[in-house]
């Protein structure tokens, strides 16, 4: 190896890394917000993936009917929730949150998509479409089980996974697609090429997790979740409601899989069932980081892309094999270096 | 009735017939159900009763059925010495798996074998030596004595009594010592420990056991299929037997059956169609037409749907909701047995138990500040101090919970300072906890037996074989005596979360007097009682003393402090204001002006 192939091979490194990042990022908030071990991540990056393909060629996008289909779902669990209740009076107004925004969403991304709008344009109505199925998800799936165990919770998580993989199938079909690059520049610096390409993702993860960062910091919203995250009846006595923080959480965390997926989408070919390897790879990053940290978590992200690029040039078969034995001696060192019985809480 | 002892039987004769009548397709399941049964079984014991998640049960499933094809085929082994490589290989694995992730707190163990179940499943499709993705053929058939197990009706046998002796004994884990610790793990390692078991160790004995129970399931599915490939073993597989599990019902060995079957058989119905499916499918092809037709993987959405809905309606799985029609189990009544030994006390002259210069910082706040006093063998001392003067933390310095930032505690002149709390319980210090700690679901009886953990021996081993029972009878026996000494013998087969939490209180006591403690350490004894409870605690406490006991009490109450203890030191922001004779303590103006605001 000379020292241009291992510029390029970091630089795969860094560009993978930077949107496994993303992904560790949206795990460690659902599971510090809501314990849920969150699975179907990987289906929302696919799908992100996939709307934006299917924008490009002019198609309606999978999207649509999914949205359209879980929104009526919800609605209808809503009504049935609300009867056992007695309380008709709320019952439009959340009908119109349940039903009402995804299905305007939904109907948008129909009407714009032959239209061959400008890129931006199109990767926006694709957050929008696929961030509007986060909080769905959470509606109907785990709700009804907020306060079950990690246990249960996760079980819930993967019958979600299964389920949106053969929904992914029906709704998006079985061909792969892969959307053009954002640019096709390069830049020379020394005698390295570095492309725009990889630096627009490396640039976007950094700028979205600022944004996240400033979010958690300064407005109420995220103040809340931190609360949640750190103590939920706590948090609960001081009037965060834990379905309105589980809906927030959901949502920005299939926000930061719908950002993955339009990140990822110029590198690799992604089919519906892609998406599970990949936020696997990121929650390798997620656990070197403890699950509880958030810049722990993007350094283990990164460190996770560079292994990846590094060793599928010096044992390709073994790529897979090497990336996720790489928590074995991270556990290992983790374990022989903390202290005996820790503190509790 | 007793359904422990109809039920059993009842399940191995109806399991005998079924190859005599059942046709060729409901072998061929049963046959895979009894497999799935024995690894699902091993997550119930390590998840569902533990509470520690694994994926990786799968990937040993895949160790036994590789080791075996491999050695079989390549070096004509006997399957029988195949077996014993698998177990041994399966246990060194698991060994260290377990070493390093159950050691933490966290949630270590499913992650490091999310990644195994992974690494496992490539490293078996890249392995030339094992075939690669094609896998394996011509594995032999099993022997039994002479008798080649080629038919699967025969296979039957096998697997089921297999799958069935395993489901005895860990039925029979469940209640016994080990079992009892096994129990309490969910509860907080911090009370399992503070009564001798050494959480971390336990923990690894139990994911090595159902490592070893999926390494025998796989070596069967080898010698069954005769043919192994990576597919059955990967993460998915993993998962399915996870789902198994929590499915049927992870608290009870008969959900692991029940989720083996009931995962078995939805699958097989989904891919076979069924009327229902075709009429689902050819309902929805005509609410949506456009192009959106529901081709493929529709038992994959079918199947994710039907699980969350499931475990929507019944969180506990499916067992508990079955259980609810079977007759009662009544519990076994508890026999007079010989008393079990008694602690040996070397002489000590000095102080039983001596605090030094013990420190205590979290972060910038130092809770206790360089406390000395000692505790004097037979006597009782009181703790006592203004809210956030440092008792609490003070008790969890001695007790282990909380280690010192410096100085020193002495037991009977050892240094325990940096101790776990198992090994200073060994030591013969017993303690309650101001918030309760029982374990909610199990009888007042067996949360008491959980105390005499140190005083006998038997191990998972003895257990599972129920070899125990000499032992079991006399900690039982001497659970129901400390039990009714503090009081509550007649609710000993109550669920321990039932009694009102005086009571609660009360159990947590008798729990330590079964470990027969030198020293008790008790945390506020006498909070939720009510005047009568109190006295007769008092009165408990004094017996205790006269018999030769010795006691710490951190407690608020004043006036049952005042009439029960010998001496009393007075604690304030972590330092000590004073120490005497409770009538000296009354008297003295720091205390007064503490308590009072006046001198």
């Amino acid at each position: 190896m000379d020292a241009s192939i291992a510029a390029l091979l970091t630089q795969d490194g860094v560009t993978n890394g930077a949107i496994y990042a993303l992904l560790a990022l949206a795990l460690v908030l659902v599971f510090a917000v809501t314990r849920v071990i969150f699975v179907p991540s990987g289906e929302l990056v696919a799908f992100g993936t996939l709307t934006l393909a299917g924008l490009q060629l002019g198609k309606t996008p999978g999207t649509v009917g999914l949205l359209a289909g879980m929104a009526i779902v919800a609605g209808v669990m809503e009504i049935v929730a609300s009867l056992r209740r007695g309380e008709l009076r709320r019952l439009p107004l959340r009908l119109l949150l349940w039903c009402g925004v995804p299905i305007a969403v939904a109907v948008v991304v129909r009407a714009i998509a032959p239209l061959s709008l400008p890129l931006p344009l199109q990767i926006v109505a694709t957050l929008a479409a696929v961030t509007a199925l986060g909080p769905l998800l959470y509606r109907i799936a785990y709700q009804p089980l907020a306060d079950a165990s990690v246990l249960v919770l996760l079980i819930v998580s993967v019958a979600v996974h299964f389920a949106l993989l053969g929904l992914g199938l029906w709704f998006f079909g079985a061909e792969g697609s892969r959307t053009p690059p954002f640019a096709s520049a390069s830049l020379v610096v020394g005698n390295v090429n570095i492309s725009v390409q990889g630096m627009l993702v490396v640039l976007t993860s950094i700028a979205v997790i600022l944004v996240l960062y400033l979010m958690f910091s300064r407005t109420l919203y995220g103040k809340a979740l931190r609360a949640t995250a750190l103590n939920r009846v706590g948090a609960r006595l001081v009037g965060v409601s834990p379905s309105l923080a589980g809906t927030l959480t959901f949502s920005l965390a299939a926000l930061l899989c719908a950002f993955s997926g339009v990140l990822i989408g110029p590198i690799t070919t992604i089919y519906y069932d892609s998406g599970f390897l990949v936020s696997l790879k990121g929650f390798v990053g997620a656990i070197i980081g403890g699950l509880v940290s958030y810049p722990l978590a993007a350094a283990g992200a990164l460190l996770v892309g560079l292994i990846e690029s590094f060793s599928s040039f010096y044992a390709s078969a073994f790529k897979e094999v090497i990336v996720f034995t790489l928590i074995i001696p991270v556990l290992l060192w983790r374990s022989l270096t903390t202290r005996h019985h820790e503190e509790e809480e | 009735m007793n359904v422990r002892r109809l039920g059993f039987p009842l399940v191995v004769a109806l399991l005998a017939l079924v190859p005599l009548a059942a046709p060729q397709f409901w072998i061929t399941l049963g046959n895979y159900i009894g497999l799935y049964s024995i690894v699902a079984l091993g997550l119930v014991l390590l998840t569902g009763v533990a509470g520690q998640t694994s994926f990786g049960q799968a990937a040993f499933v895949g160790l036994g059925a590789y080791t075996s094809a491999y050695l079989t085929t390549r070096y004509q082994t006997s399957p029988w010495i195949a077996l014993a490589a698998g177990l041994a290989i399966t246990a060194a694995i698991s060994l260290f798996l377990g070493f390093i992730t159950l050691r933490m707190r966290g949630h270590y163990l499913p992650l490091a074998t999310i990644a195994w179940g992974i690494s496992l499943y490539y490293l078996f499709g890249n392995l030339d030596a094992l075939g690669g993705h094609t896998g394996m053929t011509g594995i032999p058939a099993l022997f039994v004595g002479a008798l080649e197990l080629r038919n699967e009706r025969h296979y039957f046998y096998l697997v089921w009594t297999i799958a069935l002796a395993a489901l005895w004994s860990v039925d029979q884990l469940l209640d016994s010592r080990p079992g009892r610790a096994i129990r309490a793990l969910r509860g907080g390692l911090e009370m399992a420990e503070a009564f001798g078991v050494n959480a971390a160790r336990l923990k690894i004995v139990i994911f090595v056991h159902a490592a070893l129970l999926a390494c025998i399931s796989g070596w069967l599915y080898a010698h069954l299929q005769r043919f192994v490939n990576p597919t059955p073993f990967g993460i998915n597989q993993g998962i399915e037997y996870l789902f198994m599990a929590v499915v049927g019902g992870a608290g009870s060995v008969w959900g692991a059956v029940v989720g083996a079957t009931l995962i078995t058989l939805l699958k097989q119905w989904l891919q076979e169609g069924g009327v229902l499916m075709t009429a689902l499918k050819g309902t929805l092809e005509q609410l949506l037409p456009r192009g959106i037709s529901p081709s493929g993987n529709f038992e994959l959405i079918a199947f994710g749907v039907l699980l969350v809905v499931l475990l929507q309606r019944a969180r506990d799985g499916l067992w508990p909701w079955l259980a609810r029609w079977l007759p009662k189990e009544a519990p076994a009544p508890v026999v007079d047995a010989e008393p079990l030994p008694r602690r040996e006390h070397n002489p000590f002259d000095g102080p039983l138990l001596e605090v030094r210069n013990a420190r205590r910082q979290f972060g910038g706040l130092v809770a206790v500040k360089d406390l000395s006093f000692s505790i004097h063998a037979g006597e009782i001392l009181g703790l006592i101090g203004p809210n956030g003067a440092g008792k609490s933390t003070t008790f969890n310095l001695i007790s282990g919970g909380l280690p010192l930032t410096a100085g020193d505690v002495h037991f009977r002149g050892e240094s325990i300072a940096g101790f776990a709390p198992y090994e200073i319980a060994r030591r013969g210090i017993g303690r309650t906890f101001q918030h309760v700690k029982l374990i909610p679901a199990m009888s007042v009886l067996d949360n008491v037996a959980l105390g005499a953990y140190l005083r006998t021996r038997s191990g998972v081993l003895a257990a599972s074989l129920r070899l125990d029972r000499r032992d079991e009878a006399r900690v039982r026996a001497e659970s129901l005596r400390a039990l009714e000494r503090c009081g509550l013998g007649e609710h000993r087969f109550a669920a321990a979360g039932s009694l009102p939490l005086g009571s609660q209180r009360i159990v947590e006591i008798a729990r330590a007097l079964a470990a027969d403690p030198v020293l008790l350490l008790l945390d506020e004894p006498a909070a939720g009682l009510r005047y009568l409870e109190k006295q007769r605690l008092a009165a408990l406490l004094r017996s205790l003393r006269a018999e030769g006991m010795t006691l710490l009490l951190v407690e608020h109450d004043m006036e049952f402090v005042m009439g029960l203890t010998d001496r009393l030191v007075v604690m304030e922001f972590g330092e000590m204001l004073a120490v005497g004779e409770p009538a000296d303590i009354q008297r003295n103006p720091a205390v007064r002006e503490a308590y009072l605001g006046v001198a």
